[in-house]
């Protein structure tokens, strides 16, 4: 694959020493963890020449490797989860993790609500479950770089099974809190078994001012005629370079709809890869990121259409300011037996001052006749026109735009079926507009 | 009230109005009619702050004030409505969402208080029984999908809650039935009052058969070469522009 | 629709043999030692009569192209080339410059009557209306063998010769603007073909000139075991205005054989170059065996303000296509446009596209692509749209459609579109589908055939390109893509 040897950048040599010091003792056998971490060094950080990194080059953002964090004492767990705002008024079951450990004292396990089981990812790791056999539901997943680290450095995260219909949401709550930097790689598995449904919520925070370096994967097994909601909220710290996965393996007849906000960060890259694999079965990936100063946020998707009589939607808007720069990658894969395929993938950016950039890069991978598959890309400024008209109207200038950039936004947003959730996400993008007036 | 001297107004190197000098005073509707082309809609752009238009001359006076300095929304604030030819479609606000956006930064910007949500949407409610503008219409983002006629309401509905002291009415009747003509003019009626002024810009005279004006301009290539009572309005519906394109000014 | 009923009347003539330019012309040719080296190089220049500087900058492309690495990006897939098994010039023995065309081998002027070619002016006067004449400049593997309407475009000012000519003729011309837009490193193929291009056309349009007739340059590979390194530049001088055809065949052969041309375009302030393209070289038979393999760099600069450059291209040919033509929009005000068919059938590969760059003030482009993907081939879009910092109001609207025929077919899309300018608005919107089963009904419901039926809703799909070619062009690219097509139903 790699054409050229390239000279292993300090970063990558840091990475290498890191792991040789910790596969002693992160839980677990360490065969995989070698292997990912074998896979990923062959190759070292990915950078623009490699296709699926080309506007968000590694080998350069990541300089230097923040130690790994190691697990939070009890009263520093307690005060990182007090200052967690995120999403903070919707009602949900917390499961939270600090530092990229889980926090077991705050989760009840005998009084978890009918059709929940949790088990601590690093207690399995270490003893063995049978559960473990259900991660990387995502093959091809494993051949990402990112995802290769998560599998490599992954020191805790949770399992969580849902049996049966689960009314109270799921929070995943993450957060670091740490004075200097710290480098995390938590790794939760959800499996919903057939007919079941859940609302997971997502929220990822870190202390501003620390470039730390979150690096977590969610994976999602989700069985027939399931329905699974799934909000996320980036608020990392100003300073943090986060990435982050999100694999996805759907069955059939069923509905999962994911939208990702994108608030925080120096730096962000989401990925998400999503295998449909039954029939009839409806998929949303929404994206809504607010980059300003000199952010980059990079959102990239790969939805695989395994089976046919899928229907697939991803939406995706970008605010960029001052000289921020957002990239959204998204593939749409229909294989030859996916007949009657139905996806449709949307970009759309906003440029609001001069100095800003956006790459998009949406492509179409199709082998099967029978399908209405589209996407489209747009990126430009406010339109001049409704700014007059709403300034005629009375509303000053940044109101207008700032109305304009709402209603933008909001086509994304308006997806979120829990309504204190979605309520807290258009705050989130009230309050982003505020701070930039 | 209105106070338009010399104006001179070009885009893109197009001469577009040529020297225009109109009055408006309180409580009067004034018409402008004219052939396409004439500079009709670039006067009602001009006087609400379009930014494509260069002024090379001339001053617009609102109560003394000029409002060639002022942004588009400080000149709305100060009491400028235009109603659009083709109202904006706003994908994702709420027609709500705008009006009750549009009223208070109003109120604010004249130093008053914002309106509660209980009193603001009595006031929207009474407006929109008038103009027969049904509820659900007001839940949907604004404009989107909305029928000729369904905007052109929204349009009134929204100078019904601004209540500005001069409004321009671009073409108001075009794409409307009679039907919906009625319950347009019955809501612009309704506003009539001795501290407000109308300038209605129309091609046709059947709009005024519903606004009766007090006035009528005739406007031709940039500037008004007639002006005289409602009786005139009638005189060009019989007889047409033709009679007007050599004239000059009275 | 009269272009549609001879679709159908064409493909209803179709015999079993699909390519009909797949003969073969005995010629005796003159041919370099088999191989790539300094002194095949050396060969080339001297039996082009070149100046020392231009086989200077061959040597400074062959050093270069030593240490490059063939691209591996697109989506295409072939057995290694063996850059050292191909002759890299082949010319008819017989006179390989004739000054006129009574001294063209007859059996040359043979296989352009078959291909349909004129070579004879005055039979193209009278055949045709004047207006619409082309002139020509027929290359047959590595030289010119004829150009026509040369006197008469002389008078115009218009300069339309084979390159290796130009260099002769007009060095100082040719030495400002030869890789001035396509830089000798630019990539593999093209720092091949600057090491080795034999011979291609030479377009110089004077200021305010707006060139008296088409101009069109066709192009045969024949010899077997043999490349092709066309090389064509056309400059179009202050507010001046060309059309430029191009055409190409080859023989059927079993083996693959490499075409890499290298296409330079330039308009200065106010002019406007149209460069159209019927590319149908051998595409290899239904197994996938032979067919010409198709490596090409085409790139126009729209060097001065208000400047215009129109791409348009039918690709049905090559069993390999890989081809982006591309606009530098660097004047402001200048415009961009990009037509493309590419029809995929049997097992060919495309992967082509275009760049749009825009570098100047209001500076628009447009792209308006179609594929149409058949039999086990695999038919890929890649595109790049970007706005740079300076470039204010950039617009850009692509449209890019894709239409598959069969299950064992691949269509894929992959554009980039990159802004670095608040006030640039790129508008982008793709689709993939078949011919719907409604249409389909409908048209057989009337009484057309499966195949009739597929032809007629293929027309409808690629008409917005097909009328941006010049009308003698339109229909047979139309009968092209019907036959590309032939087989792909039922």
């Amino acid at each position: 694959m790699a054409d050229v040897t390239l000279m292993k950048t300090p970063a990558e040599t840091a990475l290498a020493q890191a792991f040789e010091s910790a596969k002693t003792t992160l839980p677990g056998t360490g065969e995989s963890r070698a292997q990912a971490f074998e896979q990923f060094n062959s190759r070292g950080l990915p950078h623009r020449r490699v296709e699926e990194f080309k506007y968000t080059d590694l080998r350069t953002l990541l300089r230097e490797v923040a130690p790994f964090a190691g697990a939070p004492s009890a009263d520093q767990a307690r005060s990182a989860l007090e200052g967690a705002k995120a999403l903070k008024g919707v009602e949900a079951l917390q499961v939270p993790f600090v530092n990229g450990h889980f926090v077991r004292d705050a989760v009840d396990f005998h009084g978890l609500p009918e059709n929940v089981e949790i088990v601590p990812m690093a207690e399995a790791l270490a003893n063995g479950h049978d559960w473990l056999a259900h991660l990387s539901p995502v093959p091809w997943a494993n051949d990402n770089p990112v995802y290769q680290l998560n599998t490599s450095f992954m020191a805790d995260g949770v399992m969580i099974r849902i049996a049966g219909p689960v009314a109270t949401p799921l929070h995943l709550r993450f957060v670091t809190a740490a004075s200097s930097a710290v480098a995390t790689a938590t790794r939760v598995l959800v499996v919903v078994e057939e007919d079941a449904s859940v609302t997971l919520l997502e929220t990822h925070e870190s202390t501003d001012g620390a470039n730390h370096q979150p690096n977590d994967v969610v994976e999602l097994i989700a069985g027939d005629r399931t329905n699974v909601q799934h909000v996320r909220v980036n608020a990392e710290g100003d300073k943090a370079l986060a990435l982050s996965t999100l694999a996805a393996k759907i069955g059939g007849d069923a509905i999962f709809n994911s939208i990702n906000v994108v608030a925080g960060a120096a730096t962000s890259r989401h990925q998400v890869f999503a295998v449909l694999n039954g029939e009839n079965t409806n998929l949303r990936v929404n994206g809504a990121t607010m980059l300003k100063g000199s952010q980059h946020g990079d959102s990239t998707l790969v939805v695989e259409h395994g089976a046919p009589h899928c229907e697939s939607r991803e939406l995706f808007k970008t605010v960029i300011d001052n000289e921020a720069t957002g990239v959204f990658q998204g593939k749409i894969i229909v294989p030859h037996h996916a007949q009657k395929t139905d996806g449709r993938m949307m970009s759309a950016a906003l440029l609001l001052e001069e100095g800003g950039s956006m790459n998009n890069k949406p492509e179409l991978e199709i082998f099967a006749d029978d399908v209405q598959c589209a996407h489209g890309a747009t990126c430009g400024q406010l339109d001049e026109d409704l700014l007059f008209y709403l300034m005629a109207r009375g509303l000053p200038k940044k109101d207008a735009e700032s109305l304009l950039v709402q209603a933008f936004l909001g086509e994304a947003l308006e997806f979120v079926e829990n309504e204190t959730a979605r309520e807290a996400l258009v705050e989130t993008v009230e309050s982003w507009l505020k701070a930039r007036a | 009230m209105l106070e338009i001297k010399n104006l001179v107004v070009q885009i893109e190197d197009k001469r577009i109005l040529n020297g225009l000098n109109l009055t408006v005073n309180k409580g009067e509707v004034a018409a402008i009619m004219g052939p396409n082309g004439s500079g009709k809609s670039t006067l009602s752009y001009v006087i609400a702050g379009k930014e494509d238009y260069e002024i090379l001359d001339g001053e617009i006076l609102l109560d003394g004030q000029n409002l060639l300095e002022m942004e588009p929304d400080q000149r709305a604030s100060a009491g400028v409505f235009l109603a659009f030819q083709y109202p904006l479609e706003i994908p994702g606000v709420a027609s709500m969402t705008f009006l009750k956006a549009a009223l208070n930064a109003q109120r604010k910007a004249r130093g008053e208080e914002e309106l509660t949500t209980p009193d603001f949407i009595k006031r929207v409610n009474a407006a929109a029984q008038q103009l027969e503008i049904p509820k659900d219409m007001l839940k949907r983002a604004l404009n989107v999908g909305f029928s000729g006629g369904e905007k052109k309401r929204m349009e009134i509905l929204q100078m019904a809650l601004l209540q500005p002291s001069f409004c321009i009415l671009d073409e108001t009747d075009s794409g409307l039935d009679i039907d919906a003509l009625r319950i347009v003019s019955e809501g612009v009626n309704a506003l009539r009052s001795p501290d407000r002024a109308f300038l209605v810009i129309t091609h046709y005279q059947r709009l005024l058969n519903h606004i009766v004006p007090d006035t009528v301009h005739v406007m031709h290539a940039g500037r008004i070469v007639k002006s005289g009572g409602k009786e005139l309005a009638l005189e060009l519906e019989a007889n047409g522009y033709a009679d007007y394109r050599e004239t000059e000014a009275a | 629709m009269p272009a549609v009923q001879e679709t159908i009347d064409q493909v209803r003539l179709i015999d079993v043999d699909q390519y009909k330019y797949g003969f073969e012309t005995e010629v005796e040719m003159e041919k370099a030692p088999k191989g790539l080296s300094e002194d095949v190089i050396r060969f080339i220049s001297g039996k082009k009569g070149e100046p020392e500087w231009m086989l200077q900058w061959r040597l400074d492309a062959y050093k270069r192209w030593l240490t490059m690495k063939e691209p591996n990006w697109a989506r295409v897939s072939y057995d290694k080339i063996d850059y050292n098994d191909i002759y890299y010039y082949a010319a008819p023995k017989k006179n390989p410059a004739p000054k006129s065309l009574d001294e063209v081998d007859p059996e040359i002027l043979k296989t352009y009557e078959k291909l349909g070619i004129p070579l004879r002016e005055q039979e193209i006067l009278a055949g045709v209306e004047p207006t619409n004449r082309v002139a020509v400049d027929a290359v047959f593997d590595s030289v010119s063998v004829a150009t026509t309407f040369k006197a008469e475009l002389a008078k115009a000012g218009v300069i339309f010769m084979p390159i290796s000519e130009a260099i002769r003729e007009y060095p100082d011309l040719v030495r400002q603007y030869l890789g001035s837009v396509v830089p000798v490193t630019d990539n593999f193929f093209a720092t091949l073909n600057s090491a080795v291009f034999t011979d291609g056309s030479f377009v110089y349009i004077p200021p305010g000139v707006r060139c008296p007739m088409e101009l069109s340059t066709y192009f045969r590979i024949n010899e077997k075991n043999t490349g092709q390194f066309e090389r064509t530049l056309i400059i179009a001088d202050k507010g001046s205005y060309v059309s430029y055809l191009e055409g190409c065949t080859a023989p059927k052969r079993d083996e693959n054989q490499l075409h890499a041309a290298v296409v330079e375009l330039i308009a200065l302030d106010d002019a406007e170059i149209k460069y159209s393209t019927v590319q149908n070289w051998y595409p290899g038979d239904a197994e996938g065996r032979g067919g010409i393999y198709n490596f090409v760099t085409k790139r126009g600069d729209c060097r001065g303000r208000n400047s215009v450059i129109t791409w348009t291209q039918v690709e049905t040919g090559s069993a390999i296509t890989w081809k982006y033509p591309s606009c530098i929009l660097r004047g402001d005000n200048s415009r961009g446009e990009f037509y493309s068919i590419a029809v995929s059938n049997g097992k060919q590969q495309v992967d082509s596209g275009t760049k749009m760059i825009h570098l100047g003030k209001n500076t628009t482009s447009r792209i308006i692509s179609k594929g149409i993907a058949a039999g086990k081939s695999e038919n890929t879009y890649r595109g790049l749209v970007s706005a740079h910092r300076k470039a204010t109001g950039a617009r850009n609207f692509t449209n890019c459609d894709s239409l598959l025929i069969g299950n064992q077919c691949g269509a894929h899309t992959v554009p980039y579109i990159e802004s670095k300018n608040a006030s640039a608005v790129f508008e982008h919107e793709a689709t993939t589908s078949k011919i719907s089963e409604d249409q389909m009904f409908y048209c057989q419901q009337r009484g057309l055939s499966e195949e009739e039926a597929t032809a007629l809703i293929v027309n409808g799909f690629v008409k917005d390109v097909l009328q941006q070619l010049p009308m003698e062009f339109a229909v047979e690219a139309q009968k092209l893509i019907s036959i590309s097509l032939e087989g792909s139903v039922g």
